[in-house]
């Protein structure tokens, strides 16, 4: 077996399932889909009123590498707008190398994706939804 | 009879290649099948000893691609039971389907009714939803029963007269359940519908008879049948073929052109216009003269011995069901199964690295995956070179799976 993608640390997030589930009454959601392999995203966030997010909630309907991505999205997402979840991105496109330089935490852990290539949706697909909510 | 599949595998030189230290396990022929040397050699023949266009030039060259072309036309109707002028080359399953759609679906009148099955790939439904966009014809969706069959009790009560055409897969890509052809034909007749299937599961499963079917088109792609990409057929009955209007216009589809009016070929020719794509026809005409070196009796015994084995392993894992028949009667080597907990494209990334290859997802087909509210399943789909040390590997990657994904 060559088994480097499901790394105990992506597993761990997955099963962590921060922020998994719906927001009563959200200021905003959003859903995203991803055409070619059926994943699903929907993202529910309550904004203070300087446009920061206070709660988050999200439901993946997807594999591991989405769900994984989510729950660490969901785990730093407090607190930011959209500048700061913007930042955030930059961190996730840094682990499965679309950007130059070193990921941050959590999203160090996603690492092994960068040879996936097919699979690089699969951990981007929480932020366009979360874009989208936030827009 | 015994199978040799070990003689099979050394046709098919892909199978031999060791990726990351690991031999290839290839279970996703449902997506596109291998190919045998038979057809590498077609297809290096034409390229090295006789590239060039076909039926335009006087000089030999292409001539022999003329020849070469019309005899893969030849083998294609005998693997089918046809004759070669209803054998149309198309690009593809999707392009075939396409094309009647278009030219057949050009026939119809608002209000003429179409039948297709929850269980379709979405090149059997859309192509059918544009037609409606652009003329008016009613769709009708004949709903699958709970092990993924499309269920034909319900077919009787869909028919009216206004029902011109049935068009249905010969073999489900993601169950592998075989059609009552039979049944379909006698209740089509009785409103007068002309009958379509989707071949393109079946067709890489040995010869057919589409003669004795009582059918009128039939569909199928060149590269799950161990042919070359690019390619693909229609089959129609000649006074069809003979009624319906071009889908494309260009070279090679026309009697005689003048700006006041172009008058069109006769069959095959009036549906291929253009250059068609004349490697990869006698490429397929090579691998259904290899499909027919095969005895499939033996053949199809030794896919289903492996179907066998796939479905009591995966009755010993926990958390894996079988999304579809549990039997092996009228059904194809196609088999999707689910892990409660895993999805589908997970189990397919931890297969791939035990070095096994299959697809996961919806198929392509979206509303079967809705009426069982499924984001997708993991299929396994087999051909006659797979082996036992292929479903072993997979069962040992389904494991793996189980446990450490949940
Ligand atoms: C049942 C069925 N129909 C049609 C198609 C479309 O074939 P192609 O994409 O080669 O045109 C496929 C292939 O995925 C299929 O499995």
């Amino acid at each position: 077996m060559n088994d480097q993608l499901y790394q105990d640390r992506i597993v761990s997030l997955a099963k962590a399932k921060t922020g998994a589930g719906k927001l009563a009454s959200p200021t905003k959601s959003a859903r995203r889909d991803n055409p070619l392999c059926g994943d699903r995203v929907i993202i529910d966030v309550k904004l203070d009123d300087g446009g920061k997010i206070s709660e988050i909630g999200h439901q993946v309907r997807g594999c591991l590498l989405c769900q994984a991505s989510a729950s660490a999205l969901a785990s730093v997402a407090v607190g930011r707008n959209a500048a700061g979840i913007e930042k955030v991105r930059l961190d996730a496109e840094r682990a499965i190398g679309r950007e130059e330089g070193e990921a941050g935490e959590p999203f160090s852990a996603f690492a092994p994706v960068k040879a996936h290539k097919s699979r690089h949706e699969c951990v981007l697909l929480p932020f366009e939804a979360l874009k989208d909510a936030l827009s | 009879m015994s199978f040799d599949v070990a003689a099979v595998r050394r046709q098919f030189p892909i199978l031999s290649q060791i990726i990351d230290g690991q031999p290839v396990h290839y279970l996703d022929n449902g997506a596109s099948a291998q190919t045998p040397d038979a057809v590498l050699d077609a297809v290096r023949t034409y390229e090295t000893t006789g590239r060039a266009n076909v039926l335009r030039g006087v000089h030999r060259l292409a001539e022999r691609a003329t020849e070469a072309y019309e005899n893969a036309r030849i083998e294609v109707a005998d693997f089918l039971s046809v004759a070669p002028m209803e054998i149309v080359f198309t690009g593809g399953c999707t392009a075939a389907i396409n094309l009647v759609a278009y030219s057949y679906g050009s026939l119809l009148k608002p209000g003429d009714r179409i039948i297709v099955s929850e269980l379709e790939h979405h090149s059997n439904i859309v192509p059918w939803q544009l037609l409606r966009q652009r003329s008016g014809i009613e769709l009708d969706v004949v709903p699958v029963t709970v092990n993924g069959r499309i269920d034909l009790n319900a077919l009787p009560r869909l028919l009216t007269p206004r029902t011109k055409l049935i068009s249905l897969a010969h073999v489900s890509n993601v169950t592998g359940t075989l059609l009552d052809v039979h049944a379909v034909v006698t209740l089509a007749k009785t409103v007068g519908a002309k009958v379509m299937l989707d071949g393109a599961q079946r067709a890489p499963h040995g010869p057919l008879d589409l003669a004795a079917m009582g059918i009128d088109f039939y569909a199928f792609a060149g590269h799950k049948a161990y042919g070359p990409n690019g390619i693909g057929v229609l089959w129609a009955k000649s006074e069809l073929l003979e009624a319906m209007p071009p889908f494309l216009g260009g070279g090679s589809m026309i009697g005689r052109v003048t700006f006041a009016e172009t008058t069109w070929a006769p069959p095959p020719r009036r549906f291929e216009a253009g250059t068609p794509p004349i490697g990869p026809a006698i490429g397929l005409g090579a691998a259904c003269k290899w499909m027919r070196t095969l005895d499939w009796n033996s053949a199809h015994a030794h896919e289903m011995g492996l179907v066998e084995r796939l479905m009591d392993g995966l009755q010993k894992i926990d958390g894996a069901t079988l999304f579809g028949p549990a039997s092996t009667q009228n059904r194809y080597p196609v088999v999707s199964f689910l892990l409660d907990g895993v999805h589908p494209h997970d189990v397919a990334q931890t297969l791939d690295s035990f070095g096994v290859a299959v697809r996961a997802g919806h198929h392509c087909c979206q509303p079967l995956m809705d009426r069982f509210d499924l984001d997708g399943t993991t299929r396994v789909s087999i051909a006659p070179y797979n082996d036992n040390t292929d479903i072993d590997a997979l069962l040992t990657g389904v494991q793996h799976a189980a446990r450490t994904l949940r």
